[in-house]
């Protein structure tokens, strides 16, 4: 099973795709746009948009018949600082735990 | 001194903190296991965590429970569950049966040069309970981690 990283590197591989980030980081745009400014086909934007969505850097909303994509990095960055959160705590705990190696090992010298 | 602990998340539904120790399996695994060792260090004072009680029957079959004190919540938390399994200086697992959707921990403890290499996997039953861990914070997200993840959102938002 591929890991959400594994989709995330996957979808930023392609040329296109980074500058439709690019300019998405800029503003919101429909897919209609997007095509246009890729030069590319509607079905062919839309593909890549499905890679973006699916890697969750790009969430889009249909509004009548324009479907609109916007960043939606928001996701990745929750997930990269619950992260970050989980590794400050094993840290302290750690750090603590060194201490009571430390005075096991210490224990152990002076019993011998 | 730089960090030497990584958190990854691996798959949909495991996350794995590693860490290095300066000591031999047998002696990091006791301090895994005995009540005594594991409140001094299992509940950090830089998180504002107190250590109400440890209780734990670190065999095969039996239970654990770890309750603690935060000047954030008026009740107690209290997390318990039992042991799968409990070798002896190399590996430990337990469920964590506080809430549904509860992780299962293994431990794995390995020597080598007298330094122990710890690992911690922590899987979920599925990649909806893991994500709504990191949703409510629930795997240990105390409120100082909620600001230290502040500081990480607007950091990752100034250079996004």
């Amino acid at each position: 099973m591929p890991t959400r990283l594994d989709a995330t590197f996957a979808a930023l591989s392609d040329a296109t795709r980074r500058g439709v980030l690019e300019r998405l980081g800029r503003s919101d745009a429909s897919i209609t746009e997007l095509a246009d400014t890729f030069h590319m086909t509607l079905t062919g934007m839309k593909k890549h948009v499905g890679v973006l969505e699916q890697a969750g850097l790009v969430t889009t909303r249909k509004v009548g018949r324009v479907r609109t994509c916007r960043l939606g990095l928001r996701r990745l960055e929750e997930e990269a600082a619950w992260i970050e959160g989980q590794r400050r705590l094993w840290e302290a705990r750690f750090d603590a735990l060194d201490e009571v190696v430390e005075d096991l090992k210490r224990k152990e010298t002076v019993d011998d | 001194m730089t960090s030497r602990t990584t958190v990854e998340r691996t798959s949909d539904r495991e996350l794995v903190t590693t860490r290095s120790f300066d000591g031999p399996a047998r002696i990091v695994f006791e301090a895994w296991t005995r009540p005594e060792l594991i409140m001094r260090w299992w509940a950090p004072k830089s998180f504002g965590m107190t250590f109400l009680s440890c209780e734990t029957d670190a065999r095969t079959g039996g239970s654990y429970r770890f309750v603690f004190g935060h000047p954030a919540s008026e009740q107690p938390m209290a997390f318990f569950g039992r042991y799968i399994e409990v070798t002896p200086p190399s590996r430990l697992v337990w469920t964590n049966d506080e809430g549904e959707d509860g992780a299962v921990t293994t431990v794995t403890f390995e020597e080598d040069d007298g330094k122990t290499r710890v690992v911690v996997h922590d899987l979920y039953p599925s990649k909806e309970a893991l994500d709504s861990a990191m949703a409510s914070g629930s795997t240990g997200a105390w409120p100082e981690q909620f600001e230290a993840l502040d500081d990480l959102l607007t950091a990752l938002g100034a250079s996004a």
